[in-house]
């Protein structure tokens, strides 16, 4: 390639949603970390982008970063940055899953085994 | 557990299964034809810290690589929600799999007998990390037939670790294999309940 000014409009507009921000305020959130909106949907005083009322709106039945990412067809980096600021705000409340040392819960592979044999 | 200023809508639980396999195993299509909705594609945007460390313009030498997965959900009453992730298939996204191993309740590694070897990776891999695994043989018209026997010689499978025929197209023969994979991480995994601190 010899073109290294030309840059893909797909790569520059994470960068702008987030204003060149790479990492959330506050949280981690897994790709399967689950989000839902807490409270009304945030009204124009809280200065959000329309990426973060997208993601908000998505927000009303829980959903994983995962599943914002793929539905606003942006990366899970994105996604992470802007949900931080939601959370960071308290329009939605995260719940990260259980770690690998949580692993052992019997009930929980009887839950999964239950719910794959009634598919 | 991170929670928000309210908390009393009960999320469910998340769980994630790992579908790895070599190049046109059929993750893709093992993660669509056991989950709710079609695959869904989601991207990680990897920035290359290791590029440009000592050079004074910085952020210009950082090359940014993106690495897509499939993914799939299937929802397990109101406690549990199960993800199913087709793990990137080249071997220099180790990272991804880092980042997607972590957590998971295990792995489903597709073997495709036209091509063995592409496997190994993966169950290297899986062993290494202790992540429990079973190795699935997908049926692909044509291809040489084996006895499970012989496939796992060929890929030096201990006889402890599940190894099963399925055709990834169908549902069932899917679901068959991911009940494999639970019950085989439940008997090396889990405590009987009330046992856990
Ligand atoms: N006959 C047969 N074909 C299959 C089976 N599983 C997948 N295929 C076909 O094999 C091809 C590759 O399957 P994919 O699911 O795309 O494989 P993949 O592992 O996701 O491939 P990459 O993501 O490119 O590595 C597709 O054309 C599928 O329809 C199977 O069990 N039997
Ligand atoms: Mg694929």
């Amino acid at each position: 390639m010899t073109h290294e000014e030309w840059v893909d409009p797909e790569i520059v507009r994470p960068y702008v949603v987030t204003r060149g921000r790479t990492e959330p305020v506050r949280g981690s959130f897994d790709l399967i970390s689950l989000a839902v909106a807490v409270g009304g949907p945030p009204g124009p005083e809280a200065g959000l982008d329309p990426e973060h009322l997208s993601i908000a709106r998505l927000c009303r039945e829980p959903i994983s970063v995962a599943e914002i990412a793929a539905r606003l067809d942006l990366p899970a980096g994105t996604i992470r940055v802007l949900l931080g600021d939601l959370f960071d705000q308290g329009f939605v409340t995260v719940q990260d899953p259980q770690p690998e040392v949580d692993m052992q819960d019997e009930k929980m592979y009887r839950a999964v085994l239950d719910g794959l044999r009634s598919l | 557990m991170v929670f928000g200023r309210s908390d009393r809508r009960r999320l469910p639980t998340a769980i994630k299964i790992l579908i790895a396999g070599g190049f046109g195993a059929g993750k893709t299509t093992m993660v669509g034809s056991v989950s709710e909705t079609r695959p869904l594609r989601t991207e990680e945007t990897l920035t290359d810290r290791s590029t440009g460390v000592d050079d004074i313009s910085g952020v210009e030498a950082k090359r940014t690589t993106t690495v897509a997965m499939d993914f799939g959900r299937i929802t397990m009453g109101d406690d549990y929600m199960l993800y199913l992730f087709g793990t990137p298939g080249q071997e220099r996204f180790w990272f991804v799999w880092d980042e997607l191993a972590l957590g998971a309740l295990g792995a489903v590694i597709l073997a495709d007998t036209r091509r063995l070897a592409d496997c190994f990776p993966s169950v290297d891999y899986f062993e290494r990390r202790g992540t429990p695994f079973v190795v699935a043989v997908n049926c692909f018209e044509g291809s040489p037939v084996y006895e499970l026997d012989e496939v796992r010689l060929a890929l030096g499978l201990d006889p402890s670790i599940p190894l099963v025929l399925c055709d990834a197209r169908k549902r069932d023969s899917s679901r068959e294999v991911l009940i494999q994979l639970v019950e085989h991480a439940m008997k090396l995994r889990a405590q009987p309940v009330g046992t856990t601190s």
